[in-house]
């Protein structure tokens, strides 16, 4: 047992601090700090910067221009990213088709779409759930029927997260109808510019446009973005959920959205004393801090596994429900800790850093945040399919 | 021992519930984020209809120029208006607005309180302020005599109607410090008044509300709602009143959201079967059903008490609203679990109904305030 970390570990993040520190710019660090929307043209930014430096895919193995860093590494360079309010990367390029195209795909495909990815010329989408097909994705009814030389498709995609600035869209899709659920379906990669395609937009309950349904009529997709083999897009889609889980405990947002907390119930008074004294909310906090500090343990520790090569198995599930749960407490806690004043709803004040908070700094996106954080327990495997996949394991039969 | 509605509530609950199921449609266009062409935040079609059905004047006693007006009354008209998720503002034109100006008004000024039964006025109550969390009595707004006039200056926060209320009630203070509960003044202020100055906005959960500044605003000395520095006392009433209305509208939305939950379960089909039959999932629905009942329970309570001493009515409304606000939570948020992605979307009812019941938490006092005030009211 050691609890620390070693000195080429710490030397790693005094680089990475060393680069946020320089790089990052503060407009954006600030936007994100205050809960605001950055936009695409903020994402494709940062996403230019980090490609410069080289740090754009921790995960991908050097031959194909990423980091190769190990989990720890990864694990330092995405904490140290949430304690500087660096932007998220979006991962459906990066983190999630690059690792299955890597492994499977052609290598047409990888010298094609991989350096695209890199470069932001491509910006992908993931084409997974279904109106019929949520919890239960391996019901998905979308169809791609082979003619020749190309598949057509029909069919809908829904939840579509950033769908509207994407070209690419990477998808499940069923190819042998008469096959067992899992065994018919097949990885298809979509140019997005393709006749037949549709995005509409779905507005969330905290008014954000982040999330789309993606309608495919007649579209004509050439056999060659098929990835793998076809009827084999389950296993390849299985594999892009166990791997790249490392930040699935969100510790970082965690970290973040508390300290954002503690900031602002020092500044509301409450019964002529800081909130942030009052005996009620700090032992609120207080239970947040000391669950999210034992949880950051669990997670090292299975990524320090990770790193010496062994596959989490339900511990990936353990550390979705419980991260997300922490993640969770800590938006209510911030909602809480803005009083009245998480009741306005300003647009305006909910994009880039400009426009003032109506209230103290953080309280207009406190609420809405609250909401939209709602869907941590719902996607990626409801928190319910994380404890039927737990509890399978661990009691076996049919869960 | 007797459970059921009079025969006038129940009456009242049917017309009111039958009303707001069939202009659904309107109240829901409304409700909806983002509405800017929504100037006042709620449909003035509604509201003149409701005061037509008799739904305002329930909410006053004969005595203020109603027909009811007693606990029971409150809660049947804002159950059902929580179930339709309605945000129309009954809660700050009567109860808070014309309550005042019913308790403290002289004869003219009363003359407002027959208006608002009407549906012809509407009020908003300017208490709440950047620094005064849940606080009734932390009023820094102050009221400076100057000969026959009187000057407020000061800032108003969250300010729920105040650009479609024709008179704001404007809380100021005369003597004493900020935190003291003598020396508070209530002032009825024409919206468009020099220097009285709106920054209106939406409301997350539907509605609107400003923040309001006070810039010098001159007024003269008939405008203070009875003697000065002594509207505490009425303050506290119309905010104890409110507190009863509102847990009532948060029972209703819960009851709508539990329903709407149950309906999913039994349709949702995933894995070839309904999703209600999975018995992790019926078990988290049962939870819902048994919190359900408690705030129901809980919301008699309160206004089963609204008529007795000040100190029974304190206990009994910091309960039922700490009770309402963690039993409304966990039906919240377990409805939008149980229901998956689709509860996250704006148009569906339930994020609406969700968020009315989330975000009252975030009126007159939250789940840990009301906790603290009922530790002081059981040490009194």
């Amino acid at each position: 047992m050691d609890l620390n970390y070693s000195v080429e570990e710490q030397a790693f993040r005094a680089e990475v601090q060393e680069f946020l520190a320089q790089k990052l710019p503060k407009e954006m660090s600030e936007a994100i700090r205050l809960g605001r929307e950055l936009g695409k043209e903020g994402h494709e930014k940062w996403h230019a910067i980090l490609n410069e430096q080289g740090w754009l895919a921790p995960n991908w193995p050097k031959e194909f221009g990423g980091c190769e860093w190990n989990a720890v590494q990864r694990h330092i360079f995405e904490e140290e990213c949430c304690r500087a309010h660096a932007p998220r990367i979006v991962p459906f390029g990066l983190a999630m088709l690059a690792p299955v195209l890597q492994k499977f795909g052609s290598k047409a495909q990888q010298d094609h779409y991989l350096p695209r990815i890199l470069s932001g010329e491509d910006w992908w989408c993931q084409g997974y759930s279904e109106p019929g097909a949520g919890s239960d994705l391996a019901s998905l009814k979308t169809r791609a029927v082979r003619n020749g030389d190309h598949y057509v498709v029909n069919g809908q995609k829904t939840w579509t997260t950033l769908g509207q600035h994407a070209n690419w869209i990477f998808c499940l899709v069923r190819t042998d109808p008469d096959a067992k659920q899992q065994s018919g379906i097949s990885f298809l990669l979509i140019d997005m510019d393709t006749p037949g395609i549709e995005v509409r937009p779905i507005i969330l309950l905290d008014g954000t446009h982040e999330v789309n349904e993606v309608w495919f009529t007649d579209v004509k997709v050439p056999v060659e973005n098929l990835v793998g083999e076809e009827n084999k897009g389950w296993t390849y889609a299985k594999y892009l959920l166990t791997h790249e889980r490392t930040n699935i405990a969100g510790v970082g947002f965690s970290r973040a959205g508390l300290d954002a907390v503690k900031r602002m119930a020092s500044t509301q008074m409450h019964r002529g004393k800081p909130l942030s004294e009052n005996a009620h909310f700090a032992a609120r906090v207080a239970r947040a801090e000391i669950d999210l500090m034992a949880m950051s343990t669990t997670n090292l520790r299975i990524i320090s596994r990770a790193a010496s090569g062994q596959a989490p198995g339900v511990e990936s599930s353990m550390l979705k429900v419980k991260g997300t749960e922490i993640r969770q407490e800590i938006n209510d806690l911030a909602r809480r800790a803005a009083g009245a004043y998480a009741m306005p709803f300003v647009s305006e004040a909910l994009e880039g850093a400009n426009e003032p908070d109506m209230g103290p700094e953080g309280s207009a996106a406190a609420a809405p945040q609250y909401f939209n954080n709602r869907k941590l327990s719902i996607f990626g495997g409801s928190n319910e399919v994380q404890k039927n996949i737990i509890a399978k394991v661990k009691l076996g039969g049919g869960a | 021992m007797n459970f059921d509605l009079t025969e006038e509530r129940q009456m009242l609950q049917d017309s009111l519930r039958r009303f707001l199921r069939d202009n659904q449609d309107a109240l829901r266009a409304s409700t909806r984020l983002g509405n800017a062409e929504n100037s006042k935040g709620f449909d003035a079609n509604i509201w003149s209809k409701l005061a037509e059905l008799g739904v305002i004047g329930a909410l006053f006693s004969e005595e203020d120029g109603g027909f009811a007006g007693a606990g029971f009354d409150l809660t049947t008209v804002f159950e059902e208006l929580g179930r339709a998720g309605a945000v129309e503002p009954l809660l700050d034109t009567a109860i808070l607005g014309g309550g005042l100006i019913a308790a403290l008004g002289n004869d003219t000024q009363k003359e407002l309180v027959e208006q608002v039964i009407g549906g012809e006025v509407h009020l908003a109550l300017a208490h709440g302020e950047p620094n005064s969390r849940y606080d009734l009595a932390q009023v820094e707004t102050t009221a400076k005599v100057e000969g026959d006039d009187i000057i407020l200056t000061g800032r108003k926060a969250v300010v729920i109607n105040a650009e479609a209320a024709d008179y704001l009630i404007v809380s100021a203070r005369e003597s004493g410090a900020t935190g003291d509960e003598e020396g508070i003044s209530l002032f009825l202020v024409p919206r468009d008044s020099a220097g009285l100055i709106l920054r209106g906005y939406a409301l997350l959960a539907g509605g609107r509300a400003a923040e309001v500044d006070l810039d010098g605003l001159r007024l003269s000395a008939d405008a203070r709602l009875g003697a000065s520095g002594a509207a505490y006392a009425a303050l506290k009433r119309a905010s104890n009143r409110a507190e009863v209305a509102l847990a009532a509208e948060t029972l209703g939305a819960m009851e709508a959201a539990t329903e709407m939950t149950r309906e999913y379960l039994l349709t949702r089909q995933q894995f070839g079967r309904p999703i209600g039959s999975f018995q992790a999932l019926q078990h988290r629905m049962a939870t819902l059903l048994i919190e359900l009942e408690q705030a129901r329970s809980a919301v008699i309570n309160a206004a089963g008490h609204l008529e007795t001493s000040a100190d029974e009515q304190a206990l009994q409304i910091s309960a039922a609203r700490n009770l309402v606000g963690r039993a409304g939570r966990l039906v919240a948020e377990e409805s939008i679990q149980l229901h998956g992605g689709i509860a996250m979307t704006e148009e569906y009812e339930l994020a609406h109904i969700a968020k009315r019941i989330v975000m009252a938490d975030h009126r007159f006092g939250d789940t840990d305030t009301q906790l603290e005030r009922f530790i002081d009211q059981s040490a009194a």
